[in-house]
């Protein structure tokens, strides 16, 4: 069979026809292999049994390629830990993409493999897609959508409503990288840094984590709106107030600087590849101590406590003493980041 | 690249916090000018730090809320013209007018863009040559250089569709109206660290020798602030009013010559309105005649229509330093980050922006 050569996405490859058929053929199907892929059925049966856990994340991330990562490393990544953040063993994922009309193929093909390779990495199998083209200026190259399910282990209870005052708070590692590396590839933001999004799959994490403490309430990954927001959105759901301490929050230079200029606040700034856990005090440091041996984990540290009082509140010791209400993320500062 | 951490060093808080609870004896109301020092005082805790005789008055010093409604009014209805391309700081976009915004103008189909410096706007002009573009001059003599330096380019290079709606402003013109309104009384001025960075400490010299006030010029790192509240403070205690510079890896007594003759070969102070203050005397600047063909206000017919101010909206006495946000009846409730209702609240220099996010850090 005679293939159609053409180095861009045309609007033909998104119809169903002939050229949408070997797209998938030659693109997708042996990049992302699989016995319940290649059955290429209009959906994917698979069996299971006891609790599931089932997200989906849209991704449109400007540039789709940045340090660090790219769109497919991160559609991969975001569902992947959506479903780690309560606690389920991430399994199969679907895969969506809105290409826009004129999309380099080699960009596509590039993109693929980064899926392949994290998916890998992470352990999922691709069980199901979708392809469309729109007209040139409908949409912005690549747009891609990811629906996970995940197995949850009998006894495991992980929410956002779950934070006990008296938990200790743990962050996984430096924060603000992922905003900060994307932001830098923007054109009209001409700034240069060494930096890379921290993007990754945080599964084997969260299994680490697991396998030392039954006492984890509460796991989140904070992407848009930050550390901050994330913390925010605890204190509400559970009905306590967390208090952090500046000084045991890392932040690389890089990013600082990159801040200060740009007039953001790292606590705001989106990560792909940190979470953030309450999790009760007497496990903290065995916690702490195993994640820190998971190559996602190496900086994990506790960075302050949840309390009673002022129900929603979150406070941050500053570094000069000080005391400083952590609010909100009000507006978008930093558009299409993920 | 380590430009932050070592101006948050806490083992230098204490020894200087010291030092101003030695010199704070008398009761003293010190205004830190800038907007910028405003959020790094309600950002970090400071007035935590601080004995209760000494009081920090926030001050007129945010380009953004201190535009008026008539000119946002101008920017505003420009957006609306059939072939012009908007260029401004991102704050402006979302800052309210008299009927509209420039956000709102582009839900209506204006075209809008958000630069980050007049090079992006120059840029702007030469990939669009058959659009006019207008960039919205904001700023104060930070920004005033780089501005002039874009008309100077845009003259060079023979760009014919480059414009400036020139709403900058100085700050010694309206310093002086403040005191000589009598509203406020002061022990001491925060200088603005970043203006003085290109104007220079000697335009100051006249508040310390005529009102008797004490300045000195500060950066925006909370030690700074404090060093600068701590050189305040011991003028304060010896009975001294005089120019000082805690800010001098920014800051000379004459500021940076190549930004100020450029400033000047294109602009000339001119009467400007602040919000809050009215028309203040050479406060403004506009473009000189030889450059009036880069003027927006000139070379466009437009209608902004008449000026209405916000009922309620206490933006101006704030921006004066004799409110303070939580004063206004509108603050977080029908005005917030979210839905604002004047500019101080949509700003990232703006009190009542700080006041919301941070200032229940007064609290404790």
């Amino acid at each position: 069979m005679a293939k159609t050569k053409t180095d861009k996405i045309l609007l033909a490859h998104g119809s169903g026809g002939k050229l949408a058929h070997d797209l998938i053929r030659s693109s997708f199907v042996p990049a992302l292999n699989n016995p319940l892929l290649s059955q290429l059925d209009d959906a994917a049966v698979i069996s299971h049994e006891g609790r599931l856990a089932f997200t989906t994340d849209s991704y449109v991330v400007q540039p789709i390629f940045f340090p660090g990562g790219d769109i497919g490393k991160l559609a991969v990544c975001g569902t992947v830990n959506d479903l780690a953040m309560v606690g389920a063993r991430p399994l199969y994922l679907s895969l969506a993409l809105i290409i826009e009309e004129g999309l380099p193929l080699a960009d596509l093909e590039r993109v693929v493999e980064s899926i392949k390779e994290t998916a890998r990495v992470a352990g999922v199998s691709i069980v199901t897609g979708d392809t469309k083209v729109v007209n040139r200026g409908n949409a912005d190259k690549l747009f891609i959508n990811t629906a996970g399910i995940g197995a949850v282990s009998p006894g495991v209870d992980i929410s956002g409503h779950n934070a006990r005052p008296g938990d200790a708070v743990i962050l996984s590692g430096p924060i603000g990288d992922h905003g900060i590396a994307v932001l830098s590839q923007r054109e009209g933001m001409d700034f240069a840094t060494g930096l890379k999004s921290d993007c990754a799959p945080l599964n084997s994490l969260v299994a680490d984590m697991l396998a030392v403490s039954d006492r984890i309430h509460c796991l989140r990954d904070p992407t848009r709106g930050g550390l901050a927001t994330t913390l925010n959105e605890i204190a509400e759901q559970s009905g306590v107030s967390i208090r952090i301490n500046e000084e045991a929050i890392p932040v690389r230079d890089e990013v600082q600087s990159a801040c200060e200029m740009l007039g953001l606040d790292p606590l705001y700034v989106a990560n792909e590849g940190a979470l953030v856990a309450m999790v009760d005090a007497n496990d903290a440091g065995a916690i702490v101590e195993r994640m820190k041996k998971n190559r996602y984990g190496q900086n994990a540290a506790v960075i302050g406590e949840v309390r009673k009082e002022n129900p929603g509140r979150v406070v941050m010791k500053t570094g000069l003493g000080t005391t400083r209400i952590i609010d909100m993320l009000v507006g978008e500062p930093l558009p299409r980041i993920c | 690249m380590r430009l932050v951490s070592e101006f948050r060093q806490s083992e230098l808080v204490g020894g200087l916090v010291q030092n101003i609870r030695r010199h704070a004896v008398k009761k003293a109301r010190f205004m830190e000018f800038c907007g910028g020092h405003t959020v790094a005082i309600m950002k970090f805790g400071l007035r935590q730090l601080l004995p209760p005789s000494l009081t920090l008055t926030s001050g007129p010093g945010c380009p953004v809320c201190v535009t008026d409604n008539a000119d946002l009014d101008k920017a505003i209805a420009l957006a609306q013209l059939p072939d012009v391309i908007i260029a401004t700081f991102g704050d402006m976009v979302r800052v309210p007018g008299s009927r509209s915004s420039l956000q709102e103008a582009k839900a209506g189909g204006g075209d809008v863009r958000i630069v980050y410096s007049t090079l992006d706007a120059l840029a702007l002009a030469r990939e669009n040559p058959g659009k006019s573009v207008v960039f919205v001059g904001v700023g104060f003599e930070t920004t005033a250089p780089t501005v002039a330096a874009s008309i100077l380019q845009a003259d060079r290079e023979g760009l014919n569709n480059y414009y400036v709606l020139s709403l900058h402003k100085l700050c010694p013109p309206v310093i002086k109206a403040l005191l000589d309104s009598g509203e406020v009384n002061l022990q001491g001025l925060i200088c603005p660290g970043h203006v003085s960075a290109v104007i220079g400490s000697r335009p100051w010299e006249f508040i310390a020798r005529d009102y008797g006030i004490p300045c000195v010029v500060s950066g925006f790192e909370p030690l700074d602030i404090l060093q600068s509240i701590d050189m305040l403070s011991a003028q304060v205690a010896k009975g001294e009013s005089r120019v000082e510079i805690a800010y001098r890896r920014g800051v000379t007594p004459d500021g940076n010559a190549t930004a100020i003759k450029i400033m000047e070969q294109v602009f000339e102070p001119a009467p400007a309105r602040w919000r809050g203050f009215g028309e203040v005397p050479g406060s403004g600047l506009s473009l000189r005649p030889e450059f009036q063909r880069f003027d927006a206000e000139l070379n466009f017919d437009f209608d902004p229509g008449p000026t209405i101010n916000e009922k309620g909206c206490l933006c101006g006495e704030v921006l004066r330093g004799v409110k303070i946000p939580p004063d206004c009846s509108l603050f977080r409730k029908a005005c917030t980050p979210e839905n604002p209702v004047g500019p101080c609240m949509v700003s990232s220099e703006g009190s009542c922006a700080a006041f919301y996010h941070y200032g229940e850090n007064e609290d404790r």
